[in-house]
């Protein structure tokens, strides 16, 4: 079994781009992956494309094609649809697809444009990524469901809106000098409580923005990197997934995410690592309760415990596990398809030195990325480690 | 088909109709578990032998939120309390017809069919007992 180089990594400005279309975002991205790469475009021998709402979006499905041609790539090209883990499971398939000596050379990638429709219109279109039956006609919004989560962990567990407040100052904190976040800017914990409620307990800076982007990553293979002389000092070494019910009301507990944790027990066992070996993280912060969930799920955390890691300053930048230095889903924004990839391009140039954000972390070696799809019904998590040269 | 008639999700929409007619069910299979159709087999246990069994009078509310930013199809319900309700074997999603501050974790509440008062779609409500 070969393993797995992150050759180069893509990421567009994430924000409000209502007028670009999908595959004009992608091919901004995937363009610079594959000059960031290094790699001959005709050794592209696949592209992995995540995206979730085009249909609704922009009346367009079966965007495979299309990602590849905006690339100007002759090889085929496959959509994925995870809801909000799209590219995390397209990830993870060009992983084992390059493991199993299928390929050497993938681009993997995603792009959601979401901007061009009205806040009521992009409410609806991200609620299909639940239960239509049993959820959505009983009026379930995504930050609804969330919200009920949040509800089911404070009373199991206890917490406060405000633990949740500094998650959301947390993230917004790393994304100051991220060129590529949505939101650029700090915020208070006062201004989180007093933002209006969306679904209560949550309120508007407890959820993501509505954005659009895409991301690219091209993984190759070890040998292809030694043979083609490539500066790819990234590995993955780890990735596992894992699934639940779909509904909120088919769960037993709703205040914890066992698909993640089936993800990441996968993944560490896949990599030969363990929680405490991990130096930094990219976590589906979709929700502020969303982190909380996401770093339980990990094993950074005891259940209960994760709630206060960021008022505490664990997983601050300056914390012993900086988590979502990019600046995560809240302040980096979350364009859904292309969300997975991104957070493995942040990862990587944390762990090769070339973020603005790498200074926070020094000899980090271990980083881990965690994508979730609807309410963590499908989980997908990836073990990334720095090589040293 | 025509465009003006609603085709109607079967299992489903017999399961409201049931609920409707306060003859509400789940779907039980033969190691107790319990769901809601449609089903072929049970979605724990893999079990073919499934029955429709009567859904208990009333449940808990296992958790809940009110929802101030609602899609198209809410737009004039909102603010509105949606919870998760346990019956023991299943729990059902729905409205709670009740202010938000009278609604906590283990309210008790009977099911039943209401409707939506921006469409007039049908969907699972709760009474508080
Ligand atoms: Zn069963």
């Amino acid at each position: 079994m070969t393993k797995v180089r992150v050759a180069g990594v893509g990421v567009t400005a994430f924000g409000s781009h209502p007028e670009r279309t999908s595959r004009d975002l992608f091919a901004d991205a995937g363009l610079t992956a594959v000059e960031d790469a290094g790699v001959a475009r005709e050794d592209v021998e696949g592209v992995y494309y995540g995206n979730f709402m085009g249909e609704l979006s922009e009346h367009q499905g079966h965007q495979g094609p299309l990602a590849a041609e905006a690339l100007g790539v002759q090889a085929p090209a496959t959509r994925y649809e995870s809801a909000c883990a799209s590219s995390g499971v397209a990830l993870r398939q060009a992983v084992r697809d390059v493991r199993n000596g299928e390929a050497d050379v993938l681009v993997v990638g995603g792009a959601e444009r979401m901007t061009n429709l009205s806040t009521a219109g992009s409410t609806e279109a991200l609620a299909i990524a639940a239960d239509e039956l049993y959820e959505v006609r009983a009026g379930v919004t995504f930050p609804g469901a969330y919200a009920m989560m949040a509800r089911a962990y404070f009373e199991r567990f206890g917490g406060t809106r405000e633990d949740l407040a500094h998650v959301a100052v947390k993230n917004h904190a790393n994304a100051v000098g991220n060129d590529r976040a949505q939101y650029q800017r700090e915020i208070t914990v006062e201004a989180a409580l007093d933002s209006p409620p969306v679904a209560d307990p949550l309120h508007l800076y407890d959820a993501c923005p509505v954005t659009d982007g895409a991301s690219a990553v091209v993984l190759v293979s070890e040998e292809y990197a030694e043979s083609h002389d490539l500066d790819a000092g990234v590995a993955i070494t780890g990735t596992g997934q894992g699934g639940d019910r779909m509904a909120l009301q088919d769960r037993a507990d709703v205040a914890t995410s066992p698909a993640a944790t089936e993800a990441a027990e996968e993944a560490y066992a896949d990599a030969g690592v363990s929680a405490g070996d991990v130096d930094l993280a990219e976590v589906h912060d979709c929700f502020t309760i969303a982190e909380v969930l996401a770093v339980e799920s990990l094993g950074f955390f005891e259940h209960g415990e994760g709630i206060a890691a960021a008022r505490d300053g664990v997983t601050t930048r300056d914390g012993d596990l900086p988590v979502n230095l990019s600046g995560g889903l809240k302040a980096k924004g979350h364009p859904v398809g292309a969300t997975g990839t991104s957070q493995v391009a942040e990862l990587t140039k944390l762990l090769r030195g070339d973020h603005v954000n790498s200074e926070h972390v020094p000899g980090a070696r271990v980083g881990v990325a965690h994508n979730a799809g609807g309410t963590v019904a499908s989980a997908v998590v990836h073990v990334l480690e720095g090589i040293a040269e | 088909m025509t465009d003006d008639e609603p085709v109607r999700d079967a299992g489903f929409d017999d399961f409201l109709d049931a609920l409707a007619d306060g003859d509400g069910y789940y779907v039980e299979c033969a190691n107790g578990h319990g769901s809601l159709p449609p089903r072929r087999v049970c979605p724990e246990c893999g079990s073919a032998d499934l029955t429709e069994t009567p859904l208990p009078d009333a449940g808990e509310v296992a958790t809940y939120t009110r929802v101030h930013v609602p899609a198209p199809s809410f737009a004039d319900d909102a603010p509105y309390v949606t919870a998760v309700v346990d019956f023991g074997p299943v729990r059902l999603t729905g409205h709670v017809l009740a202010d938000y501050e009278d609604v906590e974790v283990g309210t008790a509440v009977e099911p039943a069919v209401g409707e939506t008062a921006t469409r007039g779609e049908r969907l699972v409500v709760f009474e508080p007992r």
